[in-house]
């Protein structure tokens, strides 16, 4: 069901809930989270709608969506309400803010979150300088950003590094796991032996290369060589060195990974980019501080052969 | 310093890519092997292939992963190959992705024979050999027995011969079974004795499919997780607990394997009384699988029927009638049954929990087929107020506090307590309090067999019942069995209905009555 208040107010906004609670019983109690989404009005915004609907399966939350809406305006919010069949198992409100209004989204969401539960804030496209002291991001135990959606993704890695704040991560983190998941269950088994050296190959406009870059720094505290391949593709390989020989996982096509280690067959896994959904429902998983991503953002500048086209957008 | 956590199969050694911390990490098993007997079966079909698949799905199975299948059948790898993707279109949770199975089909063999045969077994070796070999599984493979337990014998006598059962230190063989375990205390150890003369109790892996439900592992979230629980969880507070798995289903199809079981075999002795041991057991020092099973074989060990049996059971046999809309059969009409059997379809007993915490409460257990609806759960009832300092006519509405624990469907907790009816009188009323898993956390929970096989993989037994547990659970119950074999026969009851009238009165000779769940 979608319900819309033109020209509102907060105040409304809260009573509308409530009487579609006691009308429909369509909206529940049993959310865990406040889920604020912020971004521009427009076809972003209801793709991030649909990840974190999809999302909301596993964990039910409301979901406030900041659309900011034209600046040159007279200050007015417009108000949606989708409950059911058009929500997942979430609450979506869209608030479209225009005018002075529109950068006040952390005034508006305040009185919209829900009691007592953890607050999250995703900015699936541009994101602030720091997130954390961003009006926003201040409310939000989590605050989620893409690097790859950044202009410069390898200088706004960077900058997130230097004002890292618990609390923060990155969705090019997130599209890492099942690479980082596959490589230490390469080293669960014998020969327990250690790594000499790292090699992280992939497009020169990749954020989550860089942080499987950092990451394998910070655990192996070895040399760790980020190599540039063309751009788009994301990563496209990573070898262990060990003195047995190397432990290799490669994706060449983007969508298949091959494992190769020393004395065992070639093994094929499924490796497609993951999509936006699931990389959201990984993030609601868990709310404290990710100390490992923050290890590896601190675990940059220690990688080889950074930086010299990581400055430069290099996606066709 | 960093905390850091060993790899799980590396002996101490250090997984420098392993963190406590990152709990992100998917926990994909290592290079592995599955095979299955019996896998024309029911089970592996509806459970097992599609628990596979959905493994795979997740990713939470080692790249090279093989699946063997073994039954007599002179069937190519391919018919096997095309077996599985029907049964996982039919049943897996997950959609169907066409990268993943064209992964997972690649390490799918097939070896037809029959159990006695040893041309088969030492083909099956060859099999396993190999893949170890194109695929590498490394030498560690679980073996499925998805088959009737008279078959368990002479399969562990050919996977110990051809040396498949073998433990080396570099790679591991485990086994998992399937109940029954047993038809009683005495079946049960000699079944105990079959396996583990081939594989150390360390390496067999019972399943009791509803310890892999989320519902039953929040039980032990909700009692040790919190403190809101603790003070009022023992004899003080607690009147009773009733513990109810009820079926709408009737037995159409496995009559077969149902004659001569019933519903305590097949219900009580595991499922009902393992969720008895979670709801009545200590707390554990910790979480590790010894610290928890030690505690449940604690309490199980307390554990006994109350007399006389006479008053205290009930068992009874469904008759034709409505269940719900759909009219149905009884028992004795159902195509395969024997007519003159008296096989009992609904079973009730009641048990004490001889300790400190649990003295004098008496606990409950029923299950049947045929019941009103299909429904699982655990109701902790509670005393009533010591006083209360209202008028008889302003709490005659009022019934007991209860925690119900609904495993399932529709898992969650409800707390029903009294509150005030709206109006100018003063008068008290139930109320319900619910929390729904579905809508507090994923509403496509991963199925029990999904956790259960990823646990077999790793080699983490922390929900799997030990022997010792087994063979407990058998000495609580053979009394009752016993009993029952001695004298009478089971007490009609039309399906549909709540069982049998000796079940309400077991409950009410008591004071008490059961919960309609
Ligand atoms: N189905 C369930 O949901 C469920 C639940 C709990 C426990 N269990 C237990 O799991 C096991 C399997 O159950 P199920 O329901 O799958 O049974 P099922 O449908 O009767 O299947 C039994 C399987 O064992 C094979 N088999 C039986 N005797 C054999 C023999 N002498 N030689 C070779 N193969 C033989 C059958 O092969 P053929 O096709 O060649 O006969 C079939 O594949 C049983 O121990 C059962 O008690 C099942």
């Amino acid at each position: 069901m979608i319900v819309d208040l033109p020209s509102t107010s907060t105040a409304s906004v809260n009573r509308a809930l409530v009487e579609l609670r006691e009308r429909g019983g369509a909206v529940a109690l049993g959310r865990v989270l406040t889920l604020i989404i912020v971004t521009d009005d427009g076809e972003q915004a209801e793709n991030a709608i649909e990840a974190a609907n999809a999302a909301s399966h596993e964990h039910p939350c409301r979901v406030l969506v900041l659309a900011r809406g034209a600046k040159r305006a007279a200050a007015r919010l417009d108000a949606q309400i989708r409950v059911g069949g058009d929500a997942g198992a979430s609450e979506v409100l869209v608030l479209r803010m225009y005018g002075p209004l529109a950068d006040q989204g952390a005034s508006v969401v305040v009185p919209l979150l829900l009691p007592d539960a953890p607050v999250v804030a995703w900015w699936p496209g541009a994101a602030p300088k720091v997130p954390a002291d961003d009006p926003v991001g201040r409310l939000a135990q989590r605050r989620i950003t893409d690097a790859a959606a950044q202009r410069n993704p390898g200088r706004s890695l960077d900058a997130t590094r230097r004002c890292y704040a618990d609390g923060d991560t990155d969705l090019a983190w997130t599209r890492l796991t099942l690479w980082r998941g596959l490589l230490a269950a390469a080293l669960d088994h014998p020969p327990h032996e250690d790594v000499d050296a790292a090699e992280v190959t992939g497009a020169g406009d990749s954020p989550s290369t860089e942080l499987l870059a950092g990451w394998l720094r910070s655990c192996l505290n070895t040399r760790v060589r980020r190599v540039h391949a063309g751009a788009g593709g994301g990563i496209s390989s990573v070898v262990l060195e060990r003195p047995s020989g190397p432990v290799k996982l490669v994706r060449p096509d983007g969508r298949l990974g091959v494992l190769s280690q020393p004395g065992q067959p070639d093994r094929t896994v499924p490796l497609a980019r993951r999509p936006v959904r699931d990389c959201l429902a990984e993030e609601l998983r868990r709310l404290d501080p990710d100390e490992i991503y923050e290890a590896a953002l601190h675990a940059l500048p220690a990688v080889i052969g950074r930086g010299s086209t990581s400055g430069r957008k290099a996606r066709s | 310093m960093t905390r850091r956590e060993p790899g799980s199969a590396a002996g101490g050694r250090h997984n420098p890519l392993r963190d406590v911390r990152d709990k992100r990490l998917p926990r994909i098993a290592g290079p592995c092997g599955l095979t299955i007997f019996g896998v024309t079966g029911d089970l592996s079909r509806k459970k097992l292939m599609p628990a596979i698949y959905d493994l795979a799905n997740r990713g939470l199975l080692p790249p090279g992963f093989a699946v063997t299948g073994f039954a007599r059948r002179q069937w190519t790898h391919q018919d096997f190959g095309e077996m599985i993707r029907q049964a996982v279109t039919e049943h897996a949770r997950t959609p169907f992705r066409q990268v993943v199975w064209d992964r997972l089909v690649e390490g799918v063999r097939f070896v037809p024979g029959t159990f006695d045969d040893d041309e088969a077994f030492d083909n099956l070796a060859a099999t396993l050999a190999d893949l170890d070999r194109v695929r590498g599984t490394s030498g560690n493979h679980a073996f499925y027995l998805a088959i009737p337990p008279s078959a368990f014998p002479v399969v562990c006598k050919q996977l110990a011969r051809t040396g498949l059962a073998a433990q080396g230190d570099e790679y591991w063989r485990r086994v998992v079974i399937e109940k029954p375990f047993g038809h009683d205390l005495h079946s049960a150890r000699e079944l105990n004795q079959v396996v583990n003369d081939v594989f150390c109790e360390d390496s067999v892996f019972r399943i009791d499919h509803y310890l892999g439900k989320e519902t039953v592992q929040n039980i032990l979230a909700m009692r040790f997780a919190n403190q809101l629980f603790d003070p009022i969880w023992n004899s003080n507070y607690v009147d009773h607990v009733q513990i109810t798995m009820a079926e709408d289903i009737g037995l159409g199809g496995r009559a077969g394997y149902y004659d001569g079981i019933g519903a305590a075999r097949d219900v009580i002795q595991n499922h009902l009384l393992q969720l008895l041991a979670l709801t009545a057991m200590e707390d554990p020092v910790s979480f590790h699988p010894a610290a928890l099973r030690g505690e449940k074989v604690k309490v199980l060990s307390a554990t006994r029927p109350v007399g006389p049996l006479d008053e205290t059971t009930a068992r009874g046999q469904y008759t034709g009638g409505w269940q719900g809309s759909q009219q149905v059969v009884g028992l004795h009409e159902e195509a395969g049954f024997d007519p003159d059997s008296a096989t009992e379809t609904f079973a009730a007993i009641t048990l004490e929990v001889g300790t400190r915490r649990w003295g004098g409460v008496p606990f409950f257990l029923r299950t049947g087929k045929r019941l009103g609806r299909r429904v699982t759960e655990i109701a902790v009832v509670f005393t009533r107020a010591p006083h209360l300092p209202f008028d008889d006519t302003m709490t005659e509405e009022l019934g007991r506090n209860a925690l119900v624990i609904r495993v399932q469907p529709d898992e969650g907790v409800t707390i029903r307590f009294g509150s005030k009816v709206p109006g100018t009188a003063m008068e008290v009323r139930d109320v319900t309090m619910d929390f729904n898993y579905g809508t507090s956390f994923t509403e496509t929970s991963p199925d029990a067999y999904e956790r259960l096989l990823l646990d077999v993989l790793h080699g983490e037994p922390s929900l799997f019942p030990v022997g010792q547990e087994v063979e407990l659970s058998w000495q609580i119950l053979d009394p009752v069995l016993a009993h029952w074999a001695a004298a009478g026969t089971p007490e009609p009851y039309p399906a549909g209905s709540w069982g049998p009238e000796s079940a309400d009165s077991m409950i009410a000779r008591t004071g008490r009555v059961w919960r309609r769940p």
